[in-house]
């Protein structure tokens, strides 16, 4: 056997931030195992993982643009009252104003761009701490969202409700199982085994070192297989259910937003201003418009979370998005990132949202109040940026490494001695 | 020498860092009644010999022994030394703006009843104190509102009220004004006629000869001689010699120069304090560049020669008031960094950690984090560019590391500095700023970057070095300009400079001709 730790690493894409993520997505998998056993079954049960995606989207979503202002440093604790602004007014235009549902989405856009461009003029260019800005902001447009909706509930029109209760339509043959969901699902495990190939070839041409051909093979299989199984539970559903219109929102924000935050000019800037500010100064970085930039796409995405969550409670009132921000911020540190900046991925967000909501949803499964619902998700969040605390103390990495890093000491320990390697 | 009675004995002090031998078997002897003095360049020992004696570095971190008033001290911290009577000033004040002078004063030494402060008491005593330092202000002032001068002689209030009997300043004039440096010099002369000795680190030679007692030199950690005011007759040549007297070594490649024309030229650059409005930190300052040139950039730490540099580069130090810059026979408007870098200029701080670098980040996208633009389609990184361009600067600088895409807080000094070398080379600059750029690497790797910048010179790129090491300016430059106080005190070419003749014009503004 010549295995090496650092081979099954690179399954998961052998970068330092992916090996972050690792840790938490053995979590992960670890809490929907455990609430799968504890619930008899319930947690993997189609109509159960269809309400987990449509229940906990909107969050996820937030929780994709908090990161990036987590990862400048700053934090934004206004998402909930911006979201709930954003649905009032979507909901009156389109009840008074008989505003299509179409337009609505873009003015509720408009409207996140605007609280986003006060918000960032504040903390950028004025220099008050986001803390403060978005404290402000949180106080500001939750009573604005009060003032126009009157303190009422305005129901919104069936048209706009598929943003956020929408499902894939049925077509085609009758499989028993929502077809378009499962063509989804073989799209994506093609894109899988595309993307390997790729990769394969770029560090083929870079000459950087590369993972055994086995590693590949089983790291594709592995999520073939799974990409298939979830296709096929989200297909199976009730009938008219199907993988939610809001989760591939979800996925299409993921995929953009790490593709900018890993391979484009603004990303990387981000992680620099965040990281050290002044030397990214230093560099031609213009700070002030990062933050700027960043605090905008804050807004846009909780005016867009906020008419996900309209429409899928079909009204808005003035009690939603209530407390969004903190399930937001905690997503962001139990998924790794860092409250000094610099350092945090949107993937790893979006796990940490999972764990949160997995976590909650198998809770609620087993018939736990929502009183120690709350207790223990609370005790989740110390426990993970503890360790992360700790760790960093001791120049480890963080809680995503802790695991990983137990599991090469014990490698160490106990595993054959492994081929020669660069990697120490 | 004189029978006055010795107040401290330092003997023998050794004191080492990892890798480093800060102190060598260092002796210091002051003498009750006296003020003595303490020289050497930056680096010698002068603040770590302060530290041992005031128990930062506490007993058993150093070899050695301290005898204060006739016995053995072992200062387990500050506090133990604050309270035999041995109170140091920081260069960088240690007073609280939000807090009254009183409070200050009083700080951790609270005049107090059950822990219940009696603050008629302390007030009291602080008009007493005030009043022996010569300070007319209200004690109930806030110290954000005096100035720097004032602050300085509340702190040796606040070392009075300590019942201090040797007070130690680390360069307590550097950010006073004449005036005010006049006034604490006097205040020192005072005290010592009350019985308060007094040790005290400054680059000011001509403050030095006016007011100590005696001297002590250091150079690298090592004593080099204790000058008696009235047995050595003590001036500014002389210690100037003890200062510098080293002698230049192997320790820089051979080179030589291909100079061209000049291509930049910097005139009138005057600017201002970032936030004391009107402080100048640039004077006037004209200096000018030629291709395949190296231009040392010599001066004291706090002389202004990285406000200097960092205001040229796209004005990133202080508010700009006057001066053009002028490359290539136009005037060129350098308004921000990025400017600064579209014109061809690059800086490397002197402060790696704090500005060259993010820490957190690896060596691959360190390289090309100044000029994204230059591997991205649109906006969009190509990252196989990215590794294939870190991986040749890797190569060309030999960056010692496993991969590119090691994270930077694990490379040692030396090569994180070839990192941000690495990282400005490929903005493909037409003139480098290097700001003391072998500051805490060791010595091979010192010889490896001066190999770089003499490469660099060689491509026909103008190279200004800035360095506070004399023989480092003189091994590397074709040109040094000395600065002092925000001005160019002097120019000379290095072939004809000398370490005195430099030191000379860089510890005062007489401009003297070296060769008088």
């Amino acid at each position: 056997m010549t295995t090496k730790f650092s081979d099954i690493k690179k399954m998961f894409g052998g970068g330092t931030s992916n090996a972050r993520q690792f840790g938490m997505i053995f979590t992960l998998v670890g809490i929907i195992l455990l609430f799968q056993v504890l619930t008899h079954g319930l947690t993997l049960d189609p109509v159960n993982l269809i309400a987990i995606v449509s229940q906990f989207s909107y969050i996820l979503i937030l929780a994709i643009g908090m990161v990036m202002v987590i990862i400048l440093g700053n934090i934004d604790l206004s998402v909930g009252s911006v979201a709930a602004v954003a649905g009032i007014v979507v909901a009156t235009a389109m009840k008074n104003y008989s505003l299509p549902w179409g337009l609505a989405v873009i003015l509720g856009l408009l409207v996140g761009a605007a609280i986003g461009a006060w918000q960032g003029f504040w903390t950028a260019y004025v220099g008050v701490p986001a803390f403060i800005v978005t404290l402000a902001g949180m106080l500001l447009f939750r009573g604005m969202n009060q003032f126009i909706g009157n303190a009422n509930t305005i129901p919104v029109p069936e048209g706009f409700r598929v943003i956020g209760a929408g499902y894939l339509p049925e077509v085609g043959p009758n499989t028993g199982y929502n077809n378009l969901t499962l063509l989804l699902g073989v799209l994506l495990a093609i894109i899988v085994v595309i993307r390997e190939l790729r990769l394969r070839k770029t560090q083929r041409e870079m000459g950087s070192e590369m993972a055994p051909g086995w590693v590949s093979v089983v790291k594709v299989t592995v999520l073939v297989v799974v990409v298939v199984y979830v296709a096929f539970l989200f297909a199976g559903g009730r009938v008219g259910t199907s993988f939610p219109i809001s989760g591939l929102i979800l996925v299409a924000l993921v995929v953009v937003y790490s593709f900018i935050m890993n391979n484009m000019i603004f990303g990387r800037h981000i992680y620099a201003v965040g990281g050290n500010r002044l030397a990214a100064q230093l560099s031609g970085v213009k700070s002030k418009r990062v933050h700027f930039l960043v605090m905008m796409n804050m807004s846009i995405l909780a005016a867009l979370a906020g008419m996900i969550f309209v429409a899928r409670s079909a009204a808005s009132g003035p009690q939603d998005g209530l407390n969004w921000e903190l399930d937001a911020i905690a997503a962001c540190f139990i998924g790794g990132a860092a409250v000094a900046g610099g350092s945090g991925t949107i993937v790893g967000s979006i796990v940490g949202g999972l764990v949160m909501g997995v976590l909650k949803n198998g809770l609620q499964l087993l018939g736990v109040g929502a009183d120690r619902v709350q207790m223990i998700t609370g005790l989740v969040l110390l426990i993970a940026v503890g360790i992360d605390v700790y760790n960093k103390m001791q120049g480890k990495p963080s809680l995503i490494g802790f695991m990983t890093k137990r599991f090469e000491k014990g490698e160490e320990v106990n595993g054959p001695p492994g081929p020669v390697q660069a990697a120490s | 020498m004189s029978a006055e009675p010795t107040i401290l004995e330092m003997r023998a002090i050794t004191k080492e860092f990892p890798g480093v031998k800060a102190l060598a078997d260092v002796s210091l002897t002051v003498k009750a009644n006296e003020i003595h003095a303490i020289c050497g360049e930056n680096g010698a020992g002068k603040s770590t010999l302060m530290k041992v004696l005031s128990g930062v570095y506490p007993y058993g971190s150093y070899t050695g022994e301290i005898v204060f008033q006739g016995e053995v001290v072992r200062f387990k911290d500050i506090n133990a030394s604050e309270h035999a009577g041995i109170v140091i000033i920081h260069q960088e004040l240690a007073l609280i703006p939000g807090l009254s002078i009183t409070e200050n004063i009083f700080l951790g030494n609270e005049p107090a009843e059950r822990g219940v402060i009696n603050w008629r008491t302390a007030k009291r005593l602080a008009i007493e104190l005030l009043a022996r330092v010569g300070l007319d202000e209200d004690p109930d002032t806030l110290i954000r509102n005096i100035g720097v001068g004032k602050q300085q002689l509340v702190e040796i209030a606040k070392a009075l009220s300590k019942q201090v009997k040797l007070l130690i300043l680390d360069e307590p004039t550097a950010a006073l004004n004449a005036a005010d440096s006049q006034h604490l010099l006097d205040l020192i002369v005072g005290l010592r006629s009350k019985g308060i000795a007094s040790i005290m680190i400054s680059h000011k030679l001509d403050e030095l000869e006016r007011v100590a007692d005696s001297i002590t030199i250091l150079r690298d950690g090592r004593l080099v001689e204790t000058l008696d005011k009235v047995v050595d007759g003590v001036n500014e040549d002389r210690i100037i010699r003890g200062m510098v007297g080293r002698s230049l070594e192997n320790r820089f490649p051979d080179h030589t120069p291909n100079i061209g024309e000049v291509f930049f030229e910097v005139k009138d650059w005057t600017v201002e304090h970032p936030q004391v409005a009107e402080r100048l930190v640039c004077k006037g300052s004209s200096f000018t560049v030629r291709r395949g040139e190296i231009v040392g950039f010599a001066g004291l730490m706090g002389a202004g020669r990285t406000e200097l540099a960092m205001s040229v580069f796209g004005r990133s130090y202080g508010n700009y008031v006057r001066g053009t810059i002028v490359k290539d026979g136009r005037a060129i408007q350098v308004r921000d960094v990025s400017e600064a870098i579209d014109h061809g200029l690059a800086y490397v701080s002197e402060d790696r950690k704090v500005l060259g670098l993010n820490l957190l980040d690896d060596i691959k996208r360190s390289v090309v984090s100044a000029k994204l633009t230059r591997i991205s389609h649109g906006q969009r990184i190509d990252k196989s560019q990215e590794h294939a361009i870190a991986e040749r600067y890797r190569a060309s600088l030999r960056i010692k590391t496993p991969s590119v895409d090691e994270g930077l807080s694990k490379l040692s000094g030396g090569n994180q500095q070839k990192v941000v070398l690495a990282k400005w080379m490929f903005t493909e600059p037409d003139l480098l700023i290097l700001d003391e750029p072998t500051r805490g690497i060791d010595v091979g790797a010192k010889y490896e970057i001066y190999g770089i910048i003499q490469q660099l010179a060689d491509q026909g790129k103008g190279v200004i070095v800035i360095s506070s090491e004399l023989p480092e300016l003189l091994g590397i430059s074709d040109r040094i300009y000395t600065i002092f106080e925000g001005q160019i005190t002097s120019e000379v070419a290095a072939a004809d400079a000398t370490p005195e003749a430099l030191m000379r014009t860089m510890t005062s503004t007489k401009k003297k001709t070296q060769d008088r």
